[in-house]
């Protein structure tokens, strides 16, 4: 048994030892969906900056999926060096589940260390045939609604988030009002994907519903990829500010001794290029200075709440989206 | 390890072999399958009974459970006339590619469940190749629990077929002959004569076509709408709640499962017994 | 008997011929069955699998190659390769010694020892992707220990392998449990008492007997290797080109609107099952008679 270990740990620190000989430096960004198109460029344009800043030729590898899913897998042992999710949340668990990330990683960088901003708008298809404007059309008889599941998809909280913020606007803050409008927006909600791209698919590929709730960046690119000439965007009258984060998983960068590169992967983010990248992806920069005006044209003015006025997702997790919480209620047959 | 005892727990034989066979055996399926299932259950077990049934008795599991149940079930059962009838036609007819017909079978066992899922989905949503004709009918089958059906369908067809197929194979045709000589019509020969014999094979593969559905996840969730109390199955629930952090309730509902697919094996293991007694041939 | 009837060579027997008139259906009958039959083969399983190919070839051939061969696929593709190039030589030794050890003695606890190597097969695959996160998982059982000595097995490669070890674990066994039962000890005590010993016995009587059975085993082992998705999911953590197999691929791809790249990937698998299948098909037809007779010999 003795000699079972000691020949685990010299393999063990062998391959230690072999790693940075005959590897590359590399790195994982553990992302969620939409991010995709994004981080593909934005990881390549930081690859190609830190060799000419040092030489030295790293990898960033990415890794896809619900923001929940992916920051689940982070709990479990993925080895990520930097998670860039949807909600604040999402982080959250992380750093009270493994004590990898520090808890005031939201100070660590600028803007709440959320290096771009997004928020929820409508995607109707060509000519808005159900003629949909606004929150209060998304409960009629006649429209269908595609949106994921806020349990599995960070978009998703946002989404019902944004619905929640109209409706409490438009009842005057009676909670059994805007309760009755979100249940009823959710009956309208023919299928409840896992993740965002799912929905959009279901939405564009398969023709389910008449509109689906979608991050802006995911509603643009749907547009560019798929066609403009099958759906066109309605902004409502009222959304929310969404705030995807990003933060350095110091527990794994420490132990890999990527804490470096990490570090100035994220701090990219906030600079000229990185905030042209972001706004070339559609999402909203938080320097707009930074980046040329023509790319800042598309993105229009909303009356945008934020998570705050939910007093901070610390509290808004579980009210909404905790066990038994009010989404919960929501699917709970009647009786 | 004494001689006398290995004596006592088998029989003499003269093979060599048995215990590093057998040692091996223990070993690789503990290592494997019995200590990770363990590891499983004693993770459920931690939550305590109250807190383990209040999470199995919660009406959304119990909706999730249903309809996996139900869905399985149905599938299972058209299996079971389509798998009898598509075994007694390759096993009795001869028509042209009645091989390849036969080789096809087995497709949905080696096709991945993810490809086969969306593949489906892309036949069957509303603006597919089946779905198109099916809407102008007012029927949706994407993203409802009929998808779940045709997808759990296409999973578990061959199995009927494949437990059918051998023992009508082998199917003693004198006993036909006898009651057609006795005057038997041959629609009382095939319900009365024929069938019954079937029985246990069928049941088999109903049963086994019934354990392989029930925890079937790549090939349902493209085509189920994975709406809470309607269309979410069970695999799935696990799944969501291991994505809200909430392990014990992943934990608890996939012992539920596990209990299940073990009666489910139990249950097949005593169809083929009866059978055996009852026909001397297995399912 | 369970999993096993799945691959009993259904070449064995052939089409009757008409010489049962008497016990036969009517011309009439008879047609309506086969074209009821072929109708449902050709809605359940052809059209499926014209729709990924036709789905895959939408770009043009061109697309199709450039999406088999770009960084990432191929980086699935070798993983795939490599995962079941671990999983199923694996299953297929432990098959072989669990058959040893069930068919060829008798013991106490038999039974059981069956229902448990059966076990994997009904359970959920996504229970098979969770066991092993709540074992190896950094919140799991071994998981501080692991992690303390730097020794990854969730996320990683040792995570897939293991999962889909799980997935495949009783398709060799189950193929020749039933075999090797049927053929009984009479061979090999024969060649013990020539003078034989265990392993020649083995090499030279029993796999002999086995070997298309084997094959079999082999065949589907790895097809279900291959195509694993639910488990492999759970546990993979779906970082591009490194735990990505082809089955996650395809779902990647599908959800970035690459549609096409994503049923060209798909095809690949889909064509391995074809593969799968044809060679089966063919060592039924090629050697049916021997199958036959392994399978009946005592």
């Amino acid at each position: 048994m003795s000699r079972f270990r000691r020949s685990i740990f010299a393999a063990v620190i062998t391959s230690l030892m072999a790693v940075p000989g005959w590897a590359q430096t590399t790195i994982l960004n553990v992302s969620y969906d939409p991010t995709r198109e994004l981080y593909r460029e934005f990881s390549a344009a930081f690859t190609q900056y830190w060799q000419q800043q040092t030489g030295e030729t790293i990898n960033v590898r990415m890794s896809h999926g619900g923001s929940g899913s992916q920051a689940r897998a982070v709990i479990d042992g993925l080895d990520a060096d930097v998670v860039s999710l949807a909600l604040e949340a999402d982080i959250n668990a992380i750093v009270e589940a493994t004590g990898k990330i520090p808890a005031d990683w939201r100070s660590q960088l600028p803007n709440n260390s959320a290096p771009y901003t997004s928020t929820i708008v409508f995607l109707v298809r060509a000519g808005n045939p159900k003629n949909i404007q606004d929150w209060d059309d998304l409960v009629r008889d006649d429209v269908q609604v595609i949106t994921p599941n806020p349990k599995t998809s960070g978009g998703a909280r946002w989404n019902l988030l944004a619905a929640w913020a109209w409706a409490e606007k438009k009842f005057g803050g009676d909670e059994e009002q805007v309760r009755n409008y979100v249940s009823a927006l959710y009956r309208n909600v023919p299928v409840l994907d896992t993740g965002a791209r799912g929905s959009t698919t279901t939405f564009v590929q398969r023709g389910i519903g008449d509109v689906l709730l979608a991050w802006e960046n995911e509603a643009f690119l749907a547009l560019e990829e798929l066609g403009p000439d099958r759906f066109e965007i309605v902004t409502p009258s009222i959304s929310i500010l969404a705030e995807p984060p990003v933060a350095l998983v110091e527990g794994n960068a420490e132990a890999k001794g990527t804490t470096e590169i990490a570090r100035a992967y994220l701090e990219y983010l906030y600079t000229e290029t990185g905030q042209t990248i972001a706004a070339k992806h559609y999402y909203r920069p938080f320097k707009p200075e930074l980046v040329d005006p023509a790319a800042l044209e598309r993105f229009v003015e909303i009356e945008l709440v934020t998570i705050d006025s939910f007093g901070g997702w610390a509290e808004a997790q579980p009210r909404f989206f905790g066990d038994g919480g009010i989404f919960d209620q929501i699917y709970q047959p009647a009786n | 390890m004494s001689g006398t005892a290995v004596m006592r727990f088998r029989q003499p034989s003269v093979l060599p072999g048995f215990g590093i066979a057998l040692g091996f055996t223990l070993v690789y399926l503990s290592g494997i399958v019995l200590i990770p299932l363990a590891a499983m259950i004693l993770k459920s077990a931690g939550l305590g009974w109250a807190e383990f049934w209040r999470i199995v008795g919660d009406p959304r599991t119990l909706a999730a459970i249903r309809l996996s149940f139900g869905a399985s079930l149905l599938a299972a059962s058209i299996n079971a006339v389509f798998g009898v009838l598509l075994a007694w036609v390759l096993v009795r007819y001869s028509f042209p590619r009645r091989r390849l017909a036969d080789a096809m079978i087995d497709l949905p066992f080696a096709l991945p469940t993810a490809v086969a899922g969306i593949a489906l989905t892309t036949l069957y949503a509303p603006n597919g190749w089946i779905g198109q004709f099916l809407a102008t009918l007012g029927l949706k089958v994407a993203y409802t629990p009929i998808g779940i059906v045709i997808a759990l369908t296409f999973i578990g067809l061959p199995f009927v077929v494949r437990t059918v197929e051998p023992v009508l194979r082998e199917f003693d045709r004198e006993a036909e002959e006898a009651a057609a000589t006795l005057g038997a019509t041959r629609r009382q020969t095939v319900f009365r004569v024929i069938l019954p014999s079937l029985l246990p094979a069928i049941l088999t593969g109903y049963a086994l076509a019934l354990a392989r559905s029930i925890g079937e996840y790549g090939s349902v969730i493209f085509i189920a709408g994975n709406i809470p109390y309607v269309s979410e199955i069970t695999p799935l629930l696990i799944v969501i709640r291991l994505e809200e952090f909430n392990y014990a309730g992943a934990t608890a509902i996939a012992a539920v499962m596990l209990a299940i697919s073990f009666s489910m094996l139990l249950i097949i293991n005593l169809i083929q017994a009866w059978s055996r007694r009852r026909f001397g041939h297995d399912g | 008997m369970t999993v096993e009837n799945m691959l009993v060579p259904s070449a064995a027997g052939t089409a009757a011929p008409n010489r049962y008139e008497a016990t036969s259906e009517t011309r009439g009958v008879r047609i309506v069955l086969i074209a009821i039959a072929v109708l449902f083969l050709a809605l359940f399983l052809l059209l499926p699998l014209a729709a990924v190919f036709m789905e895959a070839f939408r770009g043009g051939i061109q697309a199709y190659f450039a999406a088999i061969t770009e960084p990432d696929a191929l980086a699935a593709i070798r993983l795939t390769l490599t995962v079941a190039a671990i999983a199923v030589p694996c299953n297929l030794i432990f098959g072989v010694a669990a058959a040893w050890a069930i068919a060829k003695f008798e013991f106490k606890g038999k039974s059981l020892l069956t229902t448990l190597i059966d076990l994997p097969f009904s359970v959920s695959p996504v229970i098979s992707g969770l066991v092993y996160v709540l074992l190896f998982g950094a919140q799991g059982y071994f998981g501080p220990w692991l992690s303390a000595h730097g020794i990854q097995i969730a996320f990683a490669v040792p995570g897939i392998v293991l999962a889909t070890i799980f997935v495949t674990f009783p398709f060799v066994a189950r193929e020749l449990i039933p075999l090797m039962q049927e053929q009984g000890t009479g061979d090999e005590e024969a060649a013990l008492s020539l003078g034989a010993n265990g392993w020649q016995t083995f090499l030279f009587v029993t796999l002999p007997n086995i070997k298309w059975a084997l094959l079999y085993g082999v065949l589907l082992c790895n097809a279900r290797a291959m195509g694993e998705f639910g488990a492999v999911a759970v546990i993979s953590g779906k970082i591009r080109g490194l735990t990505n197999t082809m089955p996650l691929h395809v779902e990647i791809l599908y959800n970035e609107y690459a549609f096409s790249a994503a049923f060209a990937v798909a095809s690949l698998l889909a064509l391995l099952a074809l593969v799968t299948l044809a060679i089966k098909t063919f060592l039924e037809w090629r050697f049916a008679d021997g199958i036959a007779a392994a399978g009946r010999s005592h």
